[in-house]
């Protein structure tokens, strides 16, 4: 893979069926040299014409560029209208959960899917995670597509056993002879005083089993096309929403698009500081990078959807060019997303980073009740804006 | 006795000959209770024989002298015999029962020969159960097991050289050494597996039976009617999954039978012990469903069970649970010392050996002579024999084999900027092949 020439963009399609274009620059070999950007900036996504919002404002990240194209959606709808063009795509691709059915989904995901694709193909199952998971999973084995939804992802703790055991596991342990296509979505992390047991980040749980990928959607336009990504995808995947995001409202285009499951997405290219994130806090993020960019910094946001696998092509290209980095998480501060990633920061950027890689992540405390303390485990955009000018003021 | 009642209406479509209701008395025979006949497989029915007394009687005895009226008639193979097995299927399952017997006595060698390591859990006195249900089985059926799991396999038709060598842990064995004792899969002749912890596969076979009612009414492929058996244990019902399961598959009718291999033990935990209904095939009316008690050590018992079950649910009448009266004359596994099992209980066992009934069977109704017999011992003697040396003669998998079936889709590990498959931490993957 030589490059001559930096800064240099390539038109590469995935090497795979799923038919998603990106635009990329071939990588500098040279370490010492930070990437330079074109008048075109890098973008991992398939929206080829489009350019950045070079403003940091929550909500208006993602539109394309022509602003009567397309259509306004909001987030479950986009996830349902993901799940549904898969579905008319391909009649092995069936649902199964608590309430998808009759009652179109407890978020209405799923809402009209069981009137138009009938009721085994969007099947209303008993209360029985770690079974109906399990039975996700061998109908996947033997040639289905299961999207197997929790009605929170809290509720999957249950299916543990299936998920480790099974989902991750039963492609190596049968020697590669069978493939679980299955993915398993619900709703996660901190919401409005739903009580520590429906507000679990089960990411963090399920990111050391082998065998799985997972990704978790922020917006609606990602959510749509790693929804159709994940269907599409042989491995089995863990697609996070966040219970709070589901009314986020943002135009959409109109023709098909499929995302990349392993890839990053950059939501502002900046210089200063690499701040890397993913789901709901990726909303507080550029809710602060506003006073940031007031202030007259300039952070760079990366969006890393796929938390497993990292995507550390991406990470790195920004880290090369920023030396620092920050990572704004809602998982617990022991064992989360943040604590993989930091790891695997320091494995193989060391020799780029001017200070410690920074996580902000949640307490380690099951979410309380009450408002105030709720809002005291989880990260805010205060904490955000003062963590990063400590970090640009090098004080830390 | 309520218990007779509930059986006869639960077997109410299932042919009179099953023994059902059984309840299991201390002497650890099954003793019927409320139904017709009984299944004369082993214990033949009695032919009158006659004499000419009873002609005599009726008019008084007018002589001291017994004369015959009719010539003797002798004692014939009991004719029901010949409905339930012919020569060719009576063969063909002493032969699986003495494959699977010969298999586990050599695993056993092995084992202690250091040859296979870990956890190994021997099917000895079991036979009859996956030879009577397995090879009831067409080809395009899905079984699904426990980690007792390699007879099941060499039912299902996987070549005891794979099995052999997934043991061994070598590249040549059905999961590529990956696998091991309690991970037997094949697509080939669809095993589902092989799992460790008990109760997980029972939702991977009710999954497989889902395919079967989607493939035919949702892709309306009609040419779909693969039935699912799911084996499992005694202990494993009284985990979640089982009855989670149960449930579901009665309420979509989906075509599975879920057999249970009750040997009364779940390593050192006496069913009594454990149950508060120790009755298994109770437990399926709760269901919905028929719940049959069979004698699991009389093959042919097992197999007409076998057969009403499996057409039940290809008919999309929907599931069945039986459970087989079974025993298992080995340890639990082969680190198991087996010191809780009184001996009085494994005698009881020893002498319903399913394979020495069968042969007894076979021979006493004139449908195999020993010498058909002994030339199956040996042809399966040299199987084995030669599925060890196959074993031990296959390579073990190289290193490069690590990280090759994590993933389907490679890409799972990562991507580099070509969108092509690379593992994040170039270390840990040195060496890798091309996946």
């Amino acid at each position: 893979m030589a490059a001559a020439a930096m800064a240099q963009k390539v038109l590469v399609p995935c090497s795979s069926s799923s038919s998603c274009g990106k635009v990329q620059f071939s990588p500098s070999r040279v370490h010492t040299q930070a990437i330079a950007f074109g008048g075109e900036l890098s973008q991992s996504s398939s929206r080829k014409n489009k350019s950045l919002a070079l403003k940091a404002v929550a909500g208006e990240t993602s539109a394309p560029v022509t602003a009567k194209s397309g259509h306004e959606i909001l987030l479950f709808d986009a996830l349902r209208e993901g799940l549904e063009e898969e579905m008319a795509r391909d009649p092995t691709v069936c649902v199964m959960g608590e309430d998808v059915g009759h009652y179109g989904g407890s978020y209405k995901v799923t809402k009209g899917l069981a009137e138009k694709f009938g009721d085994l193909r969007v099947l209303d199952t008993p209360i029985c995670e770690n079974s109906f998971t399990g039975m996700g999973i061998g109908a996947a084995m033997t040639g289905l597509r299961t999207v197997v939804e929790g009605m929170n992802m809290g509720f999957l703790l249950l299916a543990y056993n299936q998920i480790s055991n099974n989902a991750g596991m039963l492609h190596y342990t049968s020697g590669g002879q069978f493939k679980i296509p299955v993915v398993i979505r619900g709703p996660g992390g901190v919401g409005k005083q739903l009580g520590a047991e429906h507000s679990q980040r089960l990411e963090s749980y399920f990111q050391s089993v082998p065998g799985l990928q997972m990704v978790a959607c922020s917006t609606p336009y990602n959510a749509k096309g790693l929804m159709k990504a994940a269907i599409r995808s042989d491995n089995p995947v863990i697609l996070y929403e966040h219970v709070l995001l589901y009314n986020l409202k943002e135009r959409i285009p109109d023709e098909e698009y499929v995302l990349c499951l392993e890839e990053a997405e950059l939501v502002r290219p900046g210089k200063d500081i690499t701040i890397l994130t993913y789901s709901r806090m990726r909303h507080f993020v550029l809710q602060a990078a506003k006073t940031l960019v007031e202030r007259g910094y300039d952070p760079e946001i990366i969006d890393i959807r796929s938390l497993k696998p990292f995507d550390l092509f991406t990470i790195g290209n920004s880290i090369k060019k920023t030396h620092k980095v920050l990572i704004v998480e809602e998982c617990m501060r022991t064992g989360g997303i943040g604590a993989s990633l930091r790891a695997a920061i320091v494995d193989n950027f060391w020799d780029f980073l001017d200070g410690r890689p920074e996580c902000l992540s949640s307490q380690d405390v099951p979410t309380p009740y009450a408002a105030t303390l709720e809002d005291a485990t989880v990260v805010q955009p205060a904490q955000i804006i003062v963590k990063v000018e400590q970090m640009l003021q090098g004080l830390i | 006795m309520a218990a007779s009642s509930l059986a006869s209406r639960a077997v109410a479509s299932l042919s009179p000959s099953i023994s059902t209701g059984a309840s299991r008395d201390d002497a650890g025979s099954s003793s019927v209770v409320g139904f017709h006949k009984r299944s004369s497989a082993f214990t033949g029915r009695r032919v009158r024989i006659s004499s000419g007394h009873g002609s005599s009687a009726a008019h008084g005895r007018r002589s001291c002298v017994v004369a015959a009226t009719a010539a003797p008639v002798k004692e014939s193979p009991p004719k029901i015999a010949d409905a339930l097995v012919t020569r060719e299927e009576g063969l063909e399952l002493y032969e699986d029962m003495i494959l699977g017997r010969c298999f586990e006595d050599m695993c056993a060698q092995m084992y202690y020969r250091s040859k296979m390591f870990g956890f190994v859990h021997l099917y000895n006195g079991q036979e009859a159960v996956s030879t009577g249900f397995v090879k009831a089985l067409k080809k395009d059926d899905y079984i699904c097991s426990t980690y007792r799991d390699h007879v099941h396999a060499l039912s299902k038709g996987v070549p005891a050289r794979q099995v052999m060598s997934e043991l061994f842990g070598k590249a040549t064995g059905c999961c590529r050494g990956q696998g091991g004792s309690m991970h037997m899969f094949s697509k080939e002749h669809r095993l589902l597996g092989g799992f460790a912890f008990i109760g997980e596969g029972i939702p991977v076979a009710t999954g497989a039976a889902f395919n079967t009612k989607y493939s035919r009414e949702v892709l309306k492929d009609l040419s779909v009617d693969a039935v699912t058996l799911a084996f499992f244990g005694d202990g494993t019902c009284n985990n979640g999954q089982f009855f989670e399961c149960l449930n579901m598959a009665a309420l979509w009718k989906l075509p599975i039978v879920y057999v249970v291999e009750n040997n009364l033990w779940a390593i050192g935990m006496d069913h009594f012990r454990a149950t508060s209904v120790p009755e298994i095939w109770k437990k399926g009316e709760a269901f919905g469903m028929p719940g049959v008690h069979v004698d699991g050590m009389d093959v042919l018992k097992v197999r007409e069970v076998a057969k009403e079950a499996i057409a039940r649910a290809r008919r999309g009448d929907g599931p069945t649970l039986v459970e087989c009266e079974t025993y298992r004359y080995r340890g639990h596994s082969l680190a198991d010392p087996d010191e809780l099992r009184k001996p009085e209980q494994k005698n009881k066992y020893a002498v319903r050996d399913p394979i020495a009934a069968f042969k007894k069977y076979l021979l006493e109704n004139g449908l195999a002579s020993e010498a058909d017999l002994k030339a199956i011992e040996k042809k399966i003697d040299e199987i084995v024999e030669d599925a060890v040396e196959f074993a031990d003669a296959s390579p073990l998998p190289p290193r490069s084999q690590l990280l090759e079936n994590v993933f389907a889709d490679p890409r799972g590990f990562g991507i580099g900027p070509d969108g092509k498959y690379r593992c994040e931490d170039p270390a840990f993957t040195a060496g890798t092949a091309e996946v």
